[in-house]
């Protein structure tokens, strides 16, 4: 299965330029370098395919196939899905399934930030709820990859409603003594890091990931001045108290996996 | 009556705010203070009081009727210790074995520095996962305006009623029209497509009940939606915790179901 994964990676991806200092590199060049900018460091965003092959020895996706329809009938709604999907070349904005890490397994989701922001709605909501109850019922730990711009607007009070299932089938994995390692990435930001970004036994996030409940131009009209540099970046947040460790892209499957085993006997 | 109309008549200052409803509705109230944490949180007013007989912990979003205290309340909108005296005061409701009643009439939880300082998304995530399981009647009420996440905080429970009137939605009107086509005028067609009324509600099993405003004054209502909390309640307070517990559950759990 991953290895459809890896092969899939080195496929006809167009090269990719750095945000930061301009250079541009080869799709591989860069999958190479754990998707960060060898000249500068800056981290580019990351699809679940290339989470998963970063991160898993072995992954197998379930609910592959769960697709959102347009269920209040909103505006546009079904074209923003049909190119969605077609742009980031996948069914919704979350994958989930069961993965091992050096012999170790868990239940892993990673949201998708190229799928209309990686917002929440039924789907992605849903998803992740059965990401939960299965690791509850196989008595699994859990990992969560996090990038959205919150809830799916689209879908009205069924998106907002999501944060509310989620949580129900965190809380219940979390009374069964089982282990939810959360791990945000740029951007996590409104109902998802109100609800199970930040339900993790373990909060872990990439350097200088931008995390918060609102966003930054909304807190400026709010209070009427400029937000300070590094303002709800991942730094910001650890100094706060809301994040266990800043983790290097390269270590994550490490410290994923010792993590793991501390919880294996 | 438009969407975007009962918006603006559930935001409307003529619109009784939290504070009243608790006065109406409780006798012998007690009001307690603090998150025990950080501060006090003037936008939300908890404690506990007699429904009827009852002993009840009711926790209500206050705006304020006036300049002085809409600045205390700070509008309606809670800061992190806001839901955190909330969660206080229901793990007391538990531990006392009393049905909590929270009353929801916000635009939303507060979007400044502050509240991002000390953690307004972890405060609403741990409220929702607590709620999920508190082991005690949990009814909510919109009151009036129901504003996202800031809401849902308060609206994990086993039955929750809107009065006609109010909405419920995951964004406001504004925002949405501004974000999707950048213009907030286009705020009434927002409305429309979110269907965020209370009647939307109630057919999206998001809503238990509805209360009719029509034709009566706010102190009529205050006493029917009491009538309707009761009610509700002499249901609840016998059902075995298992049960409760696992109803509140699939409430949440079939609402919009794939
Ligand atoms: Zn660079």
């Amino acid at each position: 299965m991953i290895g459809n994964f890896f092969k899939s990676l080195y496929g006809e991806k167009e090269n990719k330029v750095c945000k930061k200092c301009g250079r541009s590199y080869t799709y591989s060049e860069l999958v190479k370098h754990s998707m960060i900018c060898p000249n500068c460091g800056e981290y580019f965003r990351m699809t679940p395919r290339e989470r998963l092959v970063m991160i898993c020895d072995k992954f197998e996706e379930i609910d592959a196939n769960l697709t959102s329809e347009n269920i209040l009938n909103f505006p546009n709604y079904d074209e923003k899905l049909k190119t969605a999907t077609k742009t980031s070349n996948s069914k919704e904005a979350v994958v989930y399934g069961v993965a091992e890490i050096a012999g170790q397994k868990f239940v892993i989701f990673v949201m998708n930030s190229e799928f209309m922001m990686g917002s929440m709605g039924r789907v992605v909501g849903e998803k992740i709820t059965r990401a939960f109850e299965m690791a509850t019922e196989k008595k699994l730990p859990v990992v969560g990859f996090t990038t959205s711009g919150g809830a799916r607007m689209q879908e009205g009070i069924y998106s907002l409603m999501q944060m509310a299932k989620v949580s129900g089938a965190v809380k219940r994995h979390s009374d069964a003594g089982l282990l939810y390692i959360t791990v945000l990435t740029d951007p996590t930001t409104g109902g998802v890091t109100a609800s199970f970004a930040m339900e993790g036994d373990i909060i872990i996030a990439e350097p200088n990931a931008l995390i918060g409940f609102a966003g930054a131009r909304v807190i400026e009209q709010t209070i009427g001045q400029k937000l300070p540099e590094g303002f709800q970046r991942a730094e910001f947040l650890q100094e706060h108290g809301f994040v266990d460790i800043i983790e290097k892209r390269e270590k994550l499957k490490y410290t994923i996996s010792n993590i793991l085993k501390l919880h294996s006997c | 009556m438009g969407a975007y109309e009962k918006v603006l008549k559930a935001r409307n200052s003529n619109r009784p705010s939290g504070a009243f409803f608790v006065n109406r509705m409780i006798t012998k109230f007690v009001e307690f203070h603090g998150d025990r944490r950080f501060s006090d949180d003037g936008a939300i007013v908890g404690g506990i009081g007699f429904l009827n007989d009852m002993p009840v912990t009711i926790i209500a979003m206050e705006r304020g009727n006036d300049v002085n205290e809409r600045i205390k309340r700070n509008f309606g909108c809670p800061s992190p210790e806001g839901y955190r005296k909330a969660l206080r005061l229901m793990k007391q409701a538990e531990k006392f074995n009393r049905p909590v009643i929270c009353i929801i009439n916000s635009s939303g939880a507060y979007c400044g520095m502050g509240a991002e300082e000390r953690g307004q998304g972890l405060a609403i995530a741990e409220n929702l996962m607590e709620m999920m399981t508190l082991k005690t009647p949990i009814i909510s009420v919109v009151t009036g305006e129901g504003g996202s996440g800031g809401a849902l905080a308060l609206s994990v429970a086993d039955s929750i009623i809107m009065l006609e009137n109010a909405v419920y939605s995951v964004i406001s009107p504004e925002g949405c029209a501004s974000i999707l086509w950048k213009d907030s005028a286009k705020a009434d067609e927002a409305a429309e497509a979110l269907k965020l009324t209370a009647n939307d509600l109630y057919n999206f099993d998001v809503a238990d009940k509805v209360i009719e405003e029509e034709n009566m004054s706010y102190d009529e209502i205050c006493d029917n939606l009491k009538c309707e909390i009761l009610a509700e309640l002499s249901e609840l307070k016998d059902m075995p915790i298992d049960e409760l517990l696992e109803k509140r559950y699939q409430k949440y759990r079939n609402i919009g179901k794939l």
